[in-house]
């Protein structure tokens, strides 16, 4: 079983929502879009709901025209962003729903409803309201709602991004379980996110967006290790990868008249010129024998510290994974762990990566 | 200090509830009166103060041929006339607000607020402007005097305040509900009155409130439109006036009039602080 999307395009005004998207998903996996807000991760979700129309392409599902049939008889299953469900409904009714649409009878649908409130942890509450359900709880009846159906196809649009953080950490990891157990060999689930976090925690196969078009794809592995071009490498960073404007002239890398080193053992046969020089925040360790940086700002964030360093025209961000005070203006020495060097082109295209590339 | 601003809470409540609640009590106790009783000077409570008398009440049920005012025909014209035009205008103008809540409709430079505002429109103009065309139109029809040629014109009165408030509250409604009914197996019109509808009944209620209370309060079209055939509560009321003003029929007649309204208004209320749409998005 395979979902197709062939060279999906739509532009209703100026902007592009879809950009020419062709992917091809497996039923057993789960793939994560990458993107940040207005990328066409909803569009792209909405699109294969088939509530939204395209330009051109195609949606081809199991070797058939997928276009052509309209939404309520896609058997996709979808949960957004916002909690939402039924609110004339309660819980038991909200997650019968689509059950009793398809006219199945009353004690199947009593069976198949309650292994669904049971999966979601919401025992006890069938008679309660939806009005009277906690964030968290609104989003299981709605994630319960879509598990029910048994689709083929499950869309998640960021189900996590409206509750509070400690419970988004719950409930992503009960939720990975939920996908994990149920996903068996025939459906396919597409789960939409901002986070970078989430979506290499998800474990699935990335596929990042921007502006409607796909930059990259690939498993969370090699999205992270290798990532295409500069765009790619900002969207799947938190915090973002430090991109450092230099040159390479005669065997060294120049940033700025101070911070200067030599090329790294993984960057070969490089010439000289102007290049992007990537580093993540956590690449870079404190260090007497290093170069000297001003501080701007210093956050302790959990157990980190992050400090937002300046050096003449050089702004760069590190992580200390400790939790340690700076005064703002003192100075701090630093340096650059090079084998985690990437480097990339004027263009913003990877040239070389402290990972093996494929 | 609390202590006082309670005291001065149910003060100004009391003051404001007699304010609303004497008319009524003054009007019900003129309905017990003669023609002595009215004449003879401010009296308020029955038995003590003056000898109550049905003579009001009655002239409403007598037939006029025995001097009275029958107006149990009218005031049943004036139910179902208001009912269904109200009726109609409801579900016409909650499924034409559905579509402009919904869907966008382009026309050369006409979009949905036009179309919004074209029904809206309808109610902007003086009633009297409306008068003759309306007259014209319904003769031409053969429905002048007829309650169905009055139930067509209240719908055209009716039908924008529908449409406006039901607009307003189906864009309150997240766009993602009918979407997600679509997803769970509904097709459009399944989406509409099995999610929708459900989730509107608070803006149903208040469309039609205001529509019973505009269609049973009309007295200007009701008194041009109808002659001998049929007739309407508000115009057999005015025609209780003779050269001895009947005070106390007319009170009674007022009382009986606006008591639908009271009950409706009684029987939708606890409807409408419900609020039934929270919890639907957060």
């Amino acid at each position: 079983m395979k979902l197709v999307t062939d060279n999906l395009t739509f532009k209703p005004e100026k902007e592009y929502f879809l950009n020419k998207v062709s992917l091809e998903f497996e039923a057993g996996k789960l793939y994560t879009l990458l993107g940040r807000t207005l990328s066409g991760k909803t569009s792209l979700l909405k699109t294969i709901a088939g509530l939204q129309p395209i330009d051109t392409g195609n949606i081809i599902f199991e070797g058939k025209d997928f276009s052509t049939i309209p939404v309520w008889k896609r058997n996709v299953a979808m949960v957004y962003q916002q909690f939402i469900n039924y609110p004339h409904l309660n819980v038991f009714d909200n997650i019968a729903f689509p059950l009793k649409q398809r006219k199945m009878k009353t004690s199947d649908i009593e069976n198949e409803v309650s292994v669904a409130i049971h999966k979601v942890g919401l025992l006890g509450f069938e008679k309660r309201k939806i009005q009277e359900l906690s964030g968290g709880q609104q989003q299981r009846v709605a994630l319960a709602r879509s598990l029910v159906k048994k689709a083929k196809i499950l869309l998640l649009d960021e189900p996590l991004v409206n509750l509070d953080y400690k419970l988004r950490e719950d409930l992503r990891n009960e939720f990975k379980n939920i996908f994990t157990s149920d996903l068996s060999a025939n459906s396919i689930l597409l789960y939409a996110s901002t986070d970078p976090l989430e979506a290499m925690q998800l474990n699935g196969d990335i596929i990042v967006l921007d502006e409607g078009e796909i930059l990259q794809s690939g498993t969370a592995k090699d999205v992270f290790e290798n990532p295409t071009n500069i765009k790619v490498s900002e969207i799947t960073n938190d915090p973002a990868m430090n991109i450092l404007k230099g040159s390479i002239d005669s065997n060294k890398i120049i940033l700025n008249e101070n911070v200067q080193f030599k090329i790294p053992k993984h960057v070969k046969n490089i010439q000289a010129g102007t290049y992007h020089f990537g580093i993540r925040a956590s690449d870079m360790i404190l260090d007497d024998k290093g170069f000297d940086f001003n501080i701007d700002i210093s956050e302790i964030s959990g157990s980190e510290t992050f400090l937002h360093l300046h050096q003449n025209e050089l702004n760069i961000v590190l992580l200390i994974e400790e939790v340690k005070n700076f005064n703002e203006n003192d100075k701090v020495k630093i340096n650059f762990n090079l084998d985690k060097l990437y480097v990339f082109d004027g263009k913003g295209d990877l040239l070389f990566s402290p990972f093996k590339m494929n | 200090m609390r202590t006082f601003y309670l005291t001065l809470k149910y003060l100004i409540i009391t003051l404001w509830s007699l304010f609303v609640i004497a008319p009524f009590l003054w009007a019900l106790s003129t309905s017990f009166k003669d023609f002595n009783s009215v004449t003879g000077g401010a009296t308020y409570i029955p038995w003590l103060q003056f000898e109550p008398s049905l003579e009001g009440w009655k002239v409403l049920v007598r037939s006029p041929a025995k001097g009275g005012v029958d107006i149990i025909e009218p005031y049943f014209n004036s139910i179902f006339v208001t009912c269904t035009a109200s009726l109609i205008s409801i579900i016409l103008g909650t499924l034409a607000a559905y579509a402009l809540s919904r869907f966008k409709f382009k026309a050369g430079f006409i979009k949905n607020n036009d179309i919004t505002f074209f029904f809206i429109s309808q109610r902007i103009m003086p009633p009297i402007v409306l008068s003759i065309p309306f007259f014209l139109m319904l003769g031409f029809l053969g429905l002048l005097d007829n309650l169905f040629g009055l139930i067509l014109v209240y719908i055209v009165l009716l039908m924008p305040i529908a449409v406006w408030i039901m607009v307003d509250f189906f864009n309150k409604v997240p766009q993602e509900i009918d979407e997600t009914a679509l997803i769970d197996g509904c097709n459009p019109y399944q989406a509409f009155f099995k999610v929708v509808v459900p989730n509107s009944i608070p803006g149903l209620i208040v469309a039609g409130l205001f529509c019973i209370i505009f269609g049973w309060i009309d007295f200007f079209f009701a008194f041009i439109l109808t002659f001998t055939e049929v007739q309407l509560l508000p115009v057999k009321i005015v025609a209780l006036n003779s050269s001895v003003t009947p005070w106390w029929s007319l009170s009674a007649s007022a009382l009986v009039s606006v008591a639908p309204l009271i009950v409706v208004a009684f029987i939708v209320e606890r409807y409408l602080s419900k609020g039934n749409l929270s919890g639907a998005l957060k």
